[in-house]
């Protein structure tokens, strides 16, 4: 993990893929169980960390050097808190309908630990360029969590996707689904699956060299 | 663009002074961004609501063509557009021949998680609430959300006398016309929505009434 040479397109695949912040590093759990009941709130909540994050960490980077290690922590709280106050106006004039469904969370995107983590162990520590495409990737990589997950829960939970309805009328909503149990279980049950992948995966090289390995 | 793992400050410990000029500039610069932001956004964020709130109007109170702001001043009811914070305003809703249908009364209270903020019509001539709609709320998703997503208790509002006052009864319980089912697994959301309306009932009511002792009349 501790290659040193850059490469973006590595460090932008590793957050939206390899270290997905809530698949694999399992961060950020809150908005990702709260919102997620439809895929239309995911999606708002995924935009708006996804600004949040990159906005953050862009800054952080540019103003590393001049920030004192002893004050770093509540330095990007400020930055962070900032920009999600100016997400939190903004949402409000642009999209009320969405503002009004995300409600509390939004101003709740300053408690993620993801994006203070991404912060302290990446941004303040790499160029800014790089920290832009780390934020970048961490972003889609919540992003497309907090998607996968809300598609997962409006499909069982309501019959539906974006509103529309799929199964016709007939369809009896899994109601737990969108209730917090139902982010519990599809959470657990995508954990077990971005395991699967990953032991497979582990499973599938060991072979190779053992293969490769073996005298003819 | 040295790529080192540790950041570095230029040697030694920085003073407290240091510290605490980096955090109040930090906060400074933070602050002047927030209220920029802010007031950008104001201007935007009350059109809209204000919007909603009219057209909102037309959704409580049936066959409404035209609408005049009503405002509760020194024990009086005055017409004005004129906005002043603090004001307890109302709006009177008229049909085309120019008569008048009914009122439509905001209300706020607390709900299961924050404030419910909800618009109402009232028809003095029948004492009864002609509609309800909820115009701000944070109740749970799936649950409480139902008080504006459930087409069965919202219409529930279309005609619902106030007298006594309105009461929230377990689903298919309903026998009088004060009476309200409330939704199942919502039931604080529904009881919220209820007092709400009949505590606006109890502060406007007396002062419709006093203002306008003719309407009743025909």
């Amino acid at each position: 993990m501790s290659r040193r040479k850059e490469d973006p397109h590595a460090e932008f695949i590793k957050g939206l893929w390899r270290d997905n912040p809530v698949f694999v590093q399992v961060l950020g759990m809150c908005p990702m169980l709260a919102v997620t009941n439809s895929a239309i709130n995911a999606l708002a909540m995924g935009g708006a960390t996804f600004f949040v994050l990159v906005a953050s960490s862009f800054l952080v980077s540019s103003l590393r050097q001049w920030i004192p290690r002893q004050v770093r922590i509540s330095t990007y709280i400020i930055i962070i808190a900032t920009f999600v106050t100016v997400t939190d106006f903004t949402l409000e004039a642009l999209a009320p309908v969405v503002h009004k469904e995300l409600g509390a969370f939004i101003p709740l995107i300053v408690a993620n630990c993801m994006i203070l983590g991404r912060q302290e162990a990446f941004a303040s520590r790499n160029s800014v360029r790089l920290a832009v495409v780390d934020a970048l990737g961490m972003a889609s990589g919540f992003l497309f969590a907090l998607f996968t997950l809300g598609a997962v829960r409006e499909i069982l939970g309501e019959g539906a996707l974006f509103g529309v309805s799929l199964f016709g009328p007939d369809f009896e909503p899994w109601v737990i689904m969108i209730l917090p149990p139902g982010g519990f279980l599809t959470l657990g049950l995508l954990l077990l699956f971005f395991s699967w992948l990953r032991e497979r995966k582990q499973r599938l090289a060991i072979r190779l060299e053992e293969l490769e390995a073996e005298p003819k | 663009m040295n790529g080192l793992p540790e950041v570095t400050t230029g040697g030694g410990e920085p003073g407290s002074l240091r510290l605490v000029a980096t955090l109040s500039l930090a906060g400074l610069l933070s602050g002047l961004i927030i209220v920029l932001a802010f007031e950008t956004t104001l201007p935007t964020i009350t059109a809209y609501k204000a919007r909603m709130l009219r057209e909102a109007v037309f959704n409580v109170l049936p066959s409404v063509t035209s609408l005049k702001r009503l405002v509760y001043r020194n024990g009086k009811l005055v017409e004005t557009e004129d906005e002043q914070k603090g004001d307890q305003a109302i709006f009177s809703g008229y049909d085309q021949n120019g008569r008048l249908v009914g009122y439509a009364i905001p209300g706020a209270g607390p709900g299961f998680q924050d404030t419910i903020r909800l618009l109402y019509g009232y028809l003095p001539a029948e004492r009864k609430v002609s509609g309800m709609e909820i115009l701000e709320s944070r109740e749970t998703p799936g649950l409480g959300d139902k008080i504006y997503k459930d087409e069965s208790f919202v219409s529930g509002f279309r005609s619902l006398a106030v007298d006594p006052e309105i009461r929230a009864v377990k689903k298919g319980k309903r026998t009088a016309a004060n009476e309200i089912d409330a939704i199942t697994g919502a039931t604080i959301s529904s009881k919220a929505v209820v007092r709400i309306i009949n505590e606006a009932n109890r502060q406007w009511l007396p002062r419709l009434e006093a203002a306008q002792p003719t309407v009743t009349g025909d």
